[in-house]
């Protein structure tokens, strides 16, 4: 492994199997009537949140305590940061402390580069602004491994806001690197331009796109996607591009639907679909810590010669 | 100043059809003769070592200067002695500082600072509109009196169709163009790098070329009916260039600009060598191969009229953010020459003689301002170019305030060797120390 | 490559301590085995077979993954860190006797992260230690209960355990 996970961009295909592989072990600990191992004791991981998040901060927060490390949440307010200091300054400052890892959530892309170029400290992303959310990816591949027993040859389809998307732009980059084959849908208004050329099929027709699908990966569309007229509503979005129980009889039989939440029930996805028999949303979120324990795990070892300088050039 | 005569220089000087060696004979600041195998006559002989070149003083048509209000990022000072280093025995400064040159105060106070700092000329821009707001028409004539050459809101376009008619009718009464910033600005959004490949699997925000072309359509249109000269700076886009192309075929006074980034740098510099670098955030931004090739293309065929830098100094702190949050732009004055040899001349793009079309006798025939030329008695502006002579950009070491280039560490071939305004020598490069200017 | 034990004698060593585990520990309901990954494992089935087979009593067999309990995890700035399995122990230890297996006792350190990771699955009665090596050499004051055979060795030196279920074949080898 690298110093940092800041993309799935920057894992190799077997890196990434590394990952779950070891994700499968630590599942069982969160089994155990004492859910924790020494393996962190004495490392100090501190959360850098800059955006809200509930889901992500806790179980990454979980993660960091079954693995007995020394975890600090620090949750910057957005609408202060423009008046406070610089997150160039604020990571000088953590670094001060000599924290082992910083597991930083912001809402600008490349915001955990310039962290990881400032900092010794190990960097994990966990979601900038439209770029990657790596650990998101890796505990949805970890979810459909699960079910499917592999990734290569599968098909999958994406739907959603694929524009503001981190959590699209991670899963592609993993999907395609283990040979699965991916769809992505939306209005072509939220289709990031040329992402075509990340080895998947755009479609702008969701029947389309889920038809024979072994799996639907639904994405989250905001409120505020209105403004800059991306939708014109989300009664129409809903009509044209929500997951209805009849569009998901297009999809395999034994399809599986996923959501990386927060979920708008009756925007992108019934109600019906989302607690219904295909569901693995819930599964999704238990996933999660076990696969961060890995990438907490396997980051905290030594790292590959060479990546120390690139992290500094 | 005693007389000298530069001897033995390739001397390139396309408005004089001159190109091979001749000695050049500088008296009283103006060149007194061009010619072959000048006499000394009591002048001082400066030797000009084998293969490097005499030419008009280069001129930067759009520098950032950041005086007045901005004198953390550069000052006249320093951003003129970065132009000498850079071979610029002129520049022309544009409005957006702080307060915004709309009025002959300001530029008095530019033209003072450059007096003071005695090294490069310093054409100062003056605003179309008060405050650069894009409402109402600045006091044209009183920033010509003052001493600007040309009108502009450069940092954002002129909003208004109807402010951009005005502004080509009134400012064409005193014979200066509008340099224009085309931008669309609800088509521009909050983008932050060219709208593509790259921006998306970043996860930036983009910025599609037609929001350049869609507002040089529209001046090329005014332009067309007020008869005013219209020139579009920083060009960037393959489209923006068709446009060009489409109105000087029609006859519009439409000239054009292009900067040293966009036609040596695509948007692959955003993921790499160092991701997200906020030294290639700048605006317009960084496009694809196809739209750079196109910029190579125009500067041959003649299509673009200049090579100018759009010099945007930034603070360090400035530029040590998120990529969102960084202000757009990057240094170009020292970094200019170099790179338009390396890609440019050396690869056979355009002959030496468009260089110095592209970086001094267009830019003075557009800003009907002096130079461009070496003809007798006229101020002695020179620049002495190194064409074959290594060069290893370093950041550190500028004349610049500012640091903010994606080209540190870089490796080109072509330099300045020395520069002359009004005859006095202003810069002489370091390493050439056997140079005796 | 010297062989000091061929299938031969690991099949009579696991025998013997089969019926010394038999003797041992009257009330074989209260025993379960639980192996060391990752040659631990094979030995504690087939300890677990052997049992069988003489007295028809089932005994169950785990398999404990010690890494995430290493004491030497991140004490090199290069390198991947070990590969993490996972650990089943599909009974509860809670008042068991606990035989727990592995190959080769050597500083004791393994057994210790063993010890550490035990305990937390539950409280069992009793812990014995079972090796089929024991080549000396101890950081911790550690002692096997039972063990196969004991091969006085140079620190220099490593011994390779073999085992059909993962190697193809039965053999203890003495390198260095």
């Amino acid at each position: 492994m690298k110093k940092d996970l800041l993309g799935i961009a920057d894992l190799s295909g077997e890196e990434i199997y590394r990952i779950l592989d070891t994700a499968d072990a630590m599942r069982e600990i969160g089994e155990r009537p004492i859910k924790k191992v020494p393996t962190l004791r004495g490392k100090t991981i501190v959360n850098l949140f800059y955006e809200p998040s509930t889901r992500t901060r806790t179980s990454f927060e979980i993660a960091e305590k079954r693995l007995s490390a020394d975890t600090l949440n620090i949750a910057v307010a957005s609408s202060s940061v423009q008046k406070g200091e610089t997150l160039a300054d604020t990571a000088m400052n953590l670094e001060a402390m000599a924290p082992d890892m910083i597991v930083l959530r912001h809402a600008c892309s490349g915001a955990c580069h310039l962290l990881a170029r400032i900092c010794r400290s190990r960097i994990i992303n966990a979601g900038d602004g439209m770029h990657e959310h790596p650990t998101q990816a890796l505990l949805d591949a970890f979810t459909i491994r699960q079910h499917k027993q592999r990734l290569a040859g599968l098909k999958i389809a994406i739907v959603g806001d694929l524009l503001h998307s981190r959590v699209l732009r991670s899963n592609v980059l993993l999907l395609t690197k283990l040979g699965a084959e991916v769809c992505v849908c939306g209005p072509p208004t939220l289709v990031p331009p040329g992402i075509e050329r990340l080895g998947v099929r755009v479609s702008i027709a969701v029947d389309e796109a889920v038809a024979g699908a072994d799996v639907i990966m639904m994405l989250r569309i905001q409120q505020e996607r209105m403004r800059g007229a991306f939708v014109p509503s989300l009664r129409e979005y809903f009509h044209v591009f929500g997951m209805t129980a009849e569009r998901v009889k297009r999809a395999k039989p034994d399809v599986i639907i996923m959501h990386p939440g927060p979920m708008n029930r009756g925007v992108e996805i019934a109600s019906d679909v989302a607690d219904g028999p295909y569901s693995v949303i819930l599964e999704q979120v238990a996933n999660g810590v076990a696969v961060r324990m890995a990438v907490l795990y396997l980051l905290a070892g030594g790292v590959e010669e060479g990546s120390h300088a690139e992290a500094a050039a | 100043m005693p007389k000298r005569l530069l001897k033995g220089g390739r001397v390139v000087d396309p408005v004089n059809g001159r190109d091979g060696v001749f000695d050049v004979l500088i008296e009283d600041g103006r060149i007194a003769r061009v010619g072959r195998d000048l006499a000394a006559d009591g002048a001082l002989v400066v030797e000009i070592p084998a293969g490097c070149v005499v030419c008009p003083g280069l001129i930067d048509m759009h520098v950032h200067l950041r005086e007045p209000g901005q004198e953390h990022k550069e000052t006249v000072a320093t951003g003129t002695a970065a132009a000498v280093a850079g071979g610029f025995t002129a520049v022309a400064c544009m409005p957006n500082t702080s307060p915004v040159n709309d009025n002959a105060g300001v530029t008095g106070y530019i033209l003072q600072k450059a007096a003071e700092a005695h090294l490069a000329r310093v054409y100062p821009i003056g605003a179309v509109s008060r405050g650069q707001m894009g409402e109402q028409l600045a006091d044209i004539a009183e920033l010509k009196q003052a001493g600007c050459v040309a009108v502009t809101d450069d940092g954002r376009p002129v909003a208004t169709a109807l402010l951009m008619r005005r502004v080509l009718e009134y400012a064409g009464m005193f014979g200066m163009p509008v340099i224009e910033h085309c931008e669309e600005q609800t088509l521009k959004g909050d983008g932050v790098a060219h709208e593509g490949f790259h921006a998306s699997t970043l996860g930036l925000r983009g910025i599609p070329g037609e929001a350049e072309s869609i507002m040089a359509l529209r001046d090329i249109s005014l332009a067309r009916l007020t008869g005013g000269a219209v020139h579009i700076a920083h060009m960037s886009a393959r489209q923006t260039l068709e446009a060009v192309r489409d109105g000087k075929a029609r006859g519009a006074r439409v000239t054009c600009e292009v900067t040293p980034h966009h036609f040596v740098l695509t948007d692959e510099m955003l993921g790499a060598p160092v991701p997200y670098d906020t030294n290639v955030k700048m605006n317009p931004p960084l496009r694809e191969a196809a739209d750079r090739d196109a910029m190579r293309q125009g500067l041959a065929d003649g299509s673009i009229d200049a090579i100018a830098t759009d010099h945007a100094p930034h603070h360090y702190d400035e530029k040590h953010v998120e990529f969102d949050h960084a202000p757009f732009g990057i240094t170009g004055l020292e970094t200019a020459v170099s790179l338009s040899f390396d890609r440019l001349v050396h690869p056979g793009v355009i002959t030496l003689a468009r260089l110095v079309e592209l970086l001094s006798v267009n830019p003075a025939r557009i800003l009907r301002v002096p130079g461009g030329s070496l003809a007798d008695h006229t101020p002695a502006d020179i620049t002495i170019l190194a064409p074959d002579r290594a060069v290893t950009v370093s950041a550190r070491t500028m004349r610049s305030k500012a640091r903010n280039t994606p080209f540190d560490g870089w490796k080109l071939r072509g330099a300045v060797a020395a520069t002359i305004v009004g005859g006095r020598t202003v810069y002489v490069n370091p390493e050439m120390a056997n140079l005796r200017i | 490559m010297p062989v000091v034990m061929d299938a031969v004698r690991v099949a009579r060593s696991l025998a013997r301590i089969a019926h010394e585990i038999l003797e041992r520990n009257r009330g074989l309901e209260e025993i379960a085995l639980v192996g060391i990954r990752s040659r631990g494992v094979p030995l504690a089935r087939r300890l677990a077979a052997i049992v069988k087979e003489i007295s028809g009593h089932e005994v169950p067999a785990g398999a404990l993954d010690i890494t995430l309990y290493r004491d030497d995890l991140m004490r090199h700035a290069i390198g991947a860190q070990p590969l993490v399995r996972s650990t089943d122990i599909p009974f509860s230890i809670d008042d068991k006797r606990i035989l727990l297996v592995d190959d080769v006792l050597y500083t004791g350190r393994t057994i210790r992260a063993a010890l550490d990771a035990l305990i937390e699955f539950g409280r069992p009665k009793s812990i014995q230690l079972v090796v089929l090596v024991d080549r000396g050499h101890r950081e911790l004051p550690i002692k096997a209960d039972y063990i196969g055979k004991n091969l006085p060795t140079s620190p220099s030196e490593s011994v390779q355990v073999h085992l059909t279920e993962l190697d193809g074949r039965d053999e203890v080898e003495i390198e260095g």
